[in-house]
């Protein structure tokens, strides 16, 4: 018996909740599992609220569950007081339900900002504070970081977040599946189509629907590309942020060609509300077909040349190895999924951790490294961009005809959903309650990043504060994807 | 990296002709500039972008304007670090709450004339968001909106047609001036 077996017996089953367990449980059973999690045996894989119930979704290898806590009162105890990972989490579920985490060390708001923010301390001889955002020189998402230096070496980061809260889940109550899945195609922009995946999947394993063969084929090369295109992007604008202009131009122009590809092949460039509840809304043919083929081939062409030039520029390397390290015990500790954490040994990627259609089918690798570096982060997405070549390859391939859509069974009571897919930046969780009239009750949208922004503090510090566009690039955390 | 260089010596660049500005952004600008009554702007354009609240779909097409393709550059219009470089301001995203007072300053940090531009459907009027009571719901509600380029995202050629429009007007008034 494992340790999430004795969680899953020692509570009452929600039958209606699918493919993994939910259970309700106590307090002792909720606060064993904080416990189990503080332990290293267990992994956090998300924690929400809702009015009067805290949820939290815990794994181990292969296998996962959702506990929940019923809290009339509102209070519940901390998993974050000993499990820091669940910090932000509790602090959002406080700001939009209300519910207060016993014994937190940290109970200030994240999601709803009230000024003045009070930073947490650094002091000592010699240090100052740098303050950066929410309004950045380039052009990227808002956000604020607080640095604690002394001269140049920084000495603590803290990233205040929630800029871009736009009250997503507030909107996705009582919205119809078709409404909510345009939502969830934006609450990250550059992870449409992964988003609107988990969403829709959720919402099919609520209503026991299978969506047909091609239109899950399809979903998995829109995947492929999107996840093709964002790692071309941020390769190019790590080299960037070195001051290796070269390859960001070659890589964005191999990443305008994807897109573009994706435009003939499906009307849309960054592919949104394609993917719709209970299949695919626009089918490829054959000119799609050929362009992504083409925009493919292109890019095989030039990968062994870029591949080497980056490998072999000393002022490259100068910058991006042994910068920024995530050490491999605090991103397991963390569960951090994505890049981040296969950078740093942790070997997690929800398309094998929990295979779902069609990946069960098709052959593609983990790359793992151990380095945590800046390095190893721009590694990986080399050879996942690599391994996505191959899938592209493979669902073109094995494109199955037959219908784009299956129209959704009625919900006959209470239905639950759950679903993890890999966006290119990590496993985003979506969970979803079903009213009786197929509306959306409640739905949480977990981004990979919310496990990965810690990380960043955390292999920040003692770096120079220099480094630090280059080394924040390299993890591309998502913003308005954990602003909600 | 010498092979590399050398083909780019010799192969003919990546970068597309300009496209033919849009009527509709046209027309909306032409009010903007005579409502304004300003002076004519230079031919070198200083763009600030503030994100708003956006979905960050919107900041990937404005950053693929800088790829090989569109080389945003060589029409003299250039992305500034700084408010106070900056003729015009780009926004994106509905402006939610949290964002409201950072755009407002930025916006007060330039220096007149300028202009601002709602960038993408979130920007114009919400967009799906415009429900939420975390979100101002559009652009206009926080400042005063010279042009409107629509999309979910707009695209590049979108946001090039509408930036250009702009530049055209402005010749067009430095023209009448001397
Ligand atoms: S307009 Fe569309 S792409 Fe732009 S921020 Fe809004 S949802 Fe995102």
């Amino acid at each position: 018996m494992t340790q999430l077996d004795d969680l899953i017996q020692s509570g009452s089953r929600i039958e209606c909740h699918g493919p993994w367990p939910r259970v309700v449980v106590d307090r002792p059973a909720w606060e064993a599992a904080g416990a189990a999690l503080a332990a290293g045996e267990l992994t956090l894989l998300g924690l929400w609220g809702e009015t009067e119930t805290v949820h939290m979704a815990v794994g181990e290898t292969g296998r996962l569950a959702v506990l929940s806590l019923p809290c009339p009162d509102r209070r519940y105890p901390s998993i974050g007081r000993a499990h820091p990972p669940a910090l932000r989490l509790e602090r959002a579920a406080r700001d939009l339900y209300g519910l207060v985490p016993e014994g937190s060390p940290d109970t200030r708001p994240w999601l709803i900002h009230a000024d003045p923010y009070p930073f947490l301390e650094a002091e000592g001889p010699g240090l100052h504070q740098i303050a950066v955002g929410p309004v950045h020189a380039g052009i990227i998402e808002p956000g604020h970081f607080r640095f604690a230096a002394n001269g140049e070496t920084i000495v603590r980061l803290e990233a205040r977040l929630g800029y871009t809260h736009k009250g997503v889940e507030a909107l996705m109550a009582g919205a119809t599946v078709e409404a909510a899945a345009q939502i969830a195609g934006r609450v990250s922009g550059d992870s449409t189509v992964a988003y609107a995946w988990a969403f829709v999947q959720a919402v099919e394993t609520a209503l026991g629907l299978k969506s047909p063969p091609r239109a899950i084929q399809l979903r998995a090369l829109m995947a492929e590309l999107e996840r093709l295109a964002n790692h071309l992007n941020d390769i190019g604008f790590v080299c960037n942020d070195a001051a290796f202009g070269l390859l960001h131009a070659h890589f964005a122009a191999l990443r305008e060609g994807v897109l573009r590809a994706a435009d003939t092949a499906f009307g849309h460039r960054l592919m949104r509300d394609l993917i719709v509840p209970g299949g695919v809304s626009k089918d490829l043919a054959a000119p799609g077909k050929e362009a992504i083929a083409a925009a493919v081939a292109a890019i095989r062409r030039q990968w062994p040349l870029l591949v080497e030039i980056y490998d072999d520029t000393a002022s490259l390397q100068d910058r991006t190895v042994g910068t920024g390290i995530v050490k491999t015990g605090l991103a397991r500790q963390d569960g951090a999924g994505g890049y981040v954490g296969r950078a740093a040994g942790r070997n997690f990627d929800a398309r094998a951790a929990f295979p779902y259609a069609p990946y069960d089918k098709l052959r593609f690798d983990v790359p793992v490294r151990e380095e945590g570096d800046v390095d190893a982060r721009v590694r990986i997405r080399i050879a996942e961009a690599e391994q996505s070549l191959s899938l592209i390859d493979q669902l073109l391939a094995g494109l199955p005809d037959g219908p784009l859509y299956a129209p959704l069974p009625a919900a006959n009571g209470p239905a639950e959903g759950m679903a993890l897919v890999e966006a290119f930046r990590g496993d985003v969780l979506a969970w979803v309650r079903l009213n009786a009239d197929g509306t959306v009750a409640r739905c949480h949208l977990r981004d990979a990043s919310w496990f990965q922004w810690p990380l960043v503090e955390a292999a920040i510090e003692g770096n120079i504060v220099a480094d630090f566009p280059l080394c924040n690039k390299s993890f591309n955390c998502a913003y308005s994807g954990v602003d909600l | 990296m010498r092979r590399l260089l050398l083909d780019g010596l010799l192969h003919r660049p990546l970068t597309e002709p300009p496209p033919v500005p849009d009527d509709a952004a046209l027309a909306e600008l032409t009010q903007a500039l005579a409502r304004a009554a300003r002076r004519r702007l230079g031919r070198s354009l200083s763009l600030r972008l503030v994100d708003a609240g956006s979905c960050n779909a919107c900041e990937l097409e404005l950053n693929a304007l800088g790829n090989p393709y569109y080389d945003l550059d060589r029409f003299g219009i250039r992305f500034v670090a700084s408010p106070r470089h900056a003729d015009m301001l780009l926004v994106t995203g509905p402006v939610t709450r949290n964002m409201a007072e950072a755009l407002r300053r930025t916006y007060d940090a330039m220096p007149a004339p300028k202009w601002v531009v709602a960038v993408g459907g979130c920007a114009i009027d919400g967009g799906c968001f415009a429900r939420s009571p975390a979100v101002l719901g559009g652009v206009h509600q926080a400042l005063p909106v010279d042009l409107t380029i629509p999309g979910c995202p707009p695209s590049p050629t979108a946001l090039l047609r509408g930036l250009l429009a702009l530049l055209e007007q402005a010749d067009a008034g430095k023209m009448e001036k001397t």
